[in-house]
């Protein structure tokens, strides 16, 4: 099977390339990226001279598949539909799942349930046992097994002795531990962010210091024992500094934050609708502004969504009741374009630098984030001028749990290839089906 | 008899419910209080009933502990003929874990007209009402620390009974602002009449940005207090000083409490004194300045609730149209007079 994705602008940062150019897949593999391939080499035409840009599959390295031990929120299936839906061929699972993914078993059950959805899916394992903070993970051994990264996502490492020494342990490997930066004692009971909108709402607040302490602790951990520090979804303007400093200075990190951060606030706490409920918490404006100017200079390497799919009937609880997370999957590219590339703030390469080649170099995931000849058939067909409008009921996701629900979002993924095979087609993709010859 | 003012009309309001107390406009506000002025000749009468809301069935759903909001609700209720039916946690099927929306939905189905809801989360009232719309009428009787209408609403009722006019007054908020319900309430409906509104508490009880709604916020009770013409106490609660956020009552009474002996340093010579209650005397005011009818208008908004309640049922359980034909209404408000 040959399909050529003809005159499309392809786009692969991991070799700074951004030109008209045909890429032809052949089975499993990309086989020729050229300027002009005859038709006559491939079974099927696409002809995505309208525009379309041919990148890189996405790559989120922050989703929670609730498999184990939820599939009312999702299971590794409808995860992986939705992340295709949204252009995304890879993505590292969270281990808070029940049971916790903190044994090799646990690590070989998910290397098994990805097995049938086609793409790539990556555990990234717990640090400590059932994320209780105390006992390390056989780090080494998780890591053979397939595991690449650590972390307790969820909740952070409280121990500063127990962080430094996963520090120094998963150092040995090279192998980054993601830290949920988080001081549980400074958030108390907040459900949201604590500022003006906390207090006009009467909701208890989390304030930024509450990440920013973490983000300031690990970054001295970092420094002592030379480990490498991966930040997720950072929220506060507070920790953007600790960050951009560290950098300069030379530190090993590297860290993520979330489409939901960028472009929206705590200003949309004001109908206490749980959708816009998670932790950290959407912040002020000024911590916006300040997350756009990281991803902008840098200091931000990774888009990733933070994918916590949550039932309707949880999610329509009190607002203080209800649980912390969004589903992202099905709009991180569209929210990244139409507030990045149809406002003019960054180029393409960057875009897809953020959501595909960074992450996969920071995770060392090697059939990811690369368009080249010879390698793996990830490819993601983008039509950057499709507005479209959030409708939560068509999402493949199993959840409906997302803060964009209704709002008209400009670009998307029409067509997702992984391992050489079409597994998400947009209807109004150019081109024929190709679903029916998978 | 011919100094009984005037029955509101059809006048600017349009609401079905009243969640909170900043989406309020003046107009609105000025014709509750109208409103609440003709209903609370009522309560002084033998006879304390009238049939605007004969045949409506008002359900209070109570989900915290709360006498007096709960009774002031029922009596508004009764006192206008409507049926008033009390749901609360310990007899509901809350504890069963059903929620909300559904116990709601459940109420609504049994021909509920009006649901009066008390809750500790914040946004509830919101929540129902972007579940039900005008399905049903919600009345917020107070969710978590978010606001108190009907209190910030009877706060406002009784002072302007005394003062009349409150624009430029300045009206100090003591106390734990944070957790305070009545106090958001009060911001943002004296705000709206002008009012100079400052808070005093201890920093660990002053909420972020709280200066933003429009307030002056102190830490300091003497500099609070200077020229001060209303003084509003809030309920000071011992679980503060278990969260850490005071170190001791003691503490908290030696800075905040209200005395006589601070009234009279600092504030007004006419000062009045204001509590939402219940209080806890010696605590956030003492008994001396509680019990002085000269200064204390605490009883007052007491009755002033009922009234204040009774206008909001009466307001949002009827249409415009129904309330401009009023003629019948005061034809039968005339004949009970006539009769007492």
């Amino acid at each position: 099977m040959k399909t050529l994705l003809k005159g499309g602008r392809v786009i692969n940062p991991a070799t700074n390339l951004d030109a008209v150019m045909d890429v032809l897949i052949e089975d499993n593999l990309v086989s020729a990226i050229e300027t002009n391939i005859p038709a006559e080499r491939a079974d099927d035409v696409i002809d995505l001279t309208s525009g379309h840009w041919v990148v890189p599959g996405l790559v989120d390295v922050h989703v929670h598949f609730r498999d184990p031990g939820n599939p009312d929120k999702e299971t590794t299936l409808t995860g992986a539909a939705a992340a295709v839906a949204g252009g995304f061929t890879t993505v590292c699972v969270m281990p808070n799942t029940s049971p916790v993914i903190d044994s090799t078993p646990m690590v070989q059950y998910l290397f098994n349930a990805a097995l049938p959805t086609g793409i790539q899916i990556f555990p990234i394992a717990a640090v400590t046992r059932g994320l209780e903070g105390e006992e390390m993970t056989p780090i080494g051994t998780l890591l053979q097994n397939g595991a690449v990264g650590f972390s307790d996502d969820g909740r952070p490492v409280a121990s500063a002795n127990m962080m430094r020494k996963a520090l120094e342990y998963s150092k040995m490997f090279d192998v980054p531990i993601v830290c949920h930066a988080e001081d549980c004692t400074l958030c108390g009971n907040g459900v949201m962010h604590e500022g003006y909108y906390s207090t006009l709402l009467g909701l208890p607040g989390i304030p930024s210091v509450a990440e920013s302490v973490m983000v300031a602790r690990d970054i001295e951990l970092a420094r002592f024992t030379g480990g490498r520090v991966h930040f997720a979804h950072i929220s506060s303007k507070e920790s953007v500094a600790l960050i951009r400093k560290a950098k300069a200075e030379g530190l090993d990190i590297t860290a993520e934050t979330t489409p939901h951060y960028l472009a929206l606030t705590d200003a949309c706490c004001q109908g206490y609708d749980p959708d816009f409920k998670m932790n950290g918490p959407l912040r002020a404006e000024s911590d916006r502004q300040a997350l756009i100017a990281a991803i902008e200079d840098g200091t931000i390497d990774v888009i990733a969504t933070d994918h916590a799919p949550h039932t309707p009937d949880e999610k329509s609880m009190a607002f203080d009741c209800a649980p912390n997370g969004v589903v992202g999957l099905e709009t991180s590219l569209g929210v990244m374009l139409t507030h990045f590339y149809h406002s003019g703030r960054l180029q393409p390469l960057d875009i897809i630098r953020l959501m595909s080649s960074r992450p996969a170099e920071i995770f060392k995931l090697k059939a990811s984030g690369n368009l080249g000849v010879g390698q793996r058939a990830d490819v993601t067909v983008i039509d950057p001028e499709l507005a479209w409008t959030v409708e939560p009921a068509q999402f493949k996701s199993k959840s409906r749990n997302t803060p964009f629900n209704g709002q008209t979002l400009k670009g998307k993924a029409v067509y997702t290839f992984a391992n050489g095979r079409c597994l998400f087609q947009q209807a109004e993709a150019p081109g024929k089906a190709l679903a029916s010859k998978v | 008899m011919a100094s009984h003012p005037p029955l509101p009309g059809s006048g600017v309001w349009n609401r079905r419910h009243v969640i909170d107390s900043a989406s309020l406009t003046l107009d609105e506000v000025e014709e509750v209080l109208r409103t609440a002025k003709s209903f609370s000749h009522i309560l002084s009468r033998p006879v304390k009933k009238i049939p605007t809301l004969r045949g409506k069935v008002v359900v209070n759903m109570f989900y915290e502990n709360s006498t007096r909001t709960r009774t002031s609700f029922e009596l508004a209720a009764q006192y206008l003929s409507a049926d008033a039916i009390n749901f609360s946690v310990s007899t509901s099927s809350v504890k069963k874990g059903e929620s909300l929306i559904d116990t709601a939905e459940t109420l609504a189905a049994m021909g509920t007209d009006a649901v009066v809801i008390r809750h500790a989360s914040s946004g509830v009232c919101q929540q129902l009402v972007n579940y039900f719309g005008d399905r049903i009428c919600v009345l917020n009787a107070g969710d978590g620390y978010h606001d108190h209408p009907t209190q910030g609403l009877l706060d406002l009722f009784s002072l302007k009974e005394r003062l009349d006019d409150i624009s430029g007054k300045k009206i100090v908020i003591v106390g734990d602002i944070l957790h305070s319900r009545v106090a958001r309430s009060n911001i943002h409906l004296l705000k709206l009449f002008g009012a100079n509104v400052h808070l005093v508490a201890p920093s660990t009880l002053l909420p972020m940005q709280i200066e933003a709604l429009g307030c002056t916020a102190h830490t300091n009770i003497e500099e609070a207090l200077q020229d001060a013409d209303v003084v509003m106490c809030l309920r000071m609660q011992m679980e503060r000083q278990r969260a850490g956020l005071i170190p001791a009552m003691r503490e908290y009474i030696r800075f905040y409490s209200i005395t006589h002996e601070r009234l009279q340093k600092f504030c007004k010579p006419d000062v009045l004194v204001m509590h939402p209650g219940p209080m806890n005397r010696g605590v956030e005011i003492a008994s001396d300045v509680a019990d002085n009818k000269e200064i204390s208008l605490i009883t007052n908004q007491v009755t002033s609730g009922v009234a204040i309640r009774m206008a909001l049922l009466y307001l949002c359980l009827s249409t415009p149209a129904e309330r401009s034909g009023l003629e019948r209404f005061q034809a039968d408000l005339n004949e009970r007079m006539a009769a007492v």
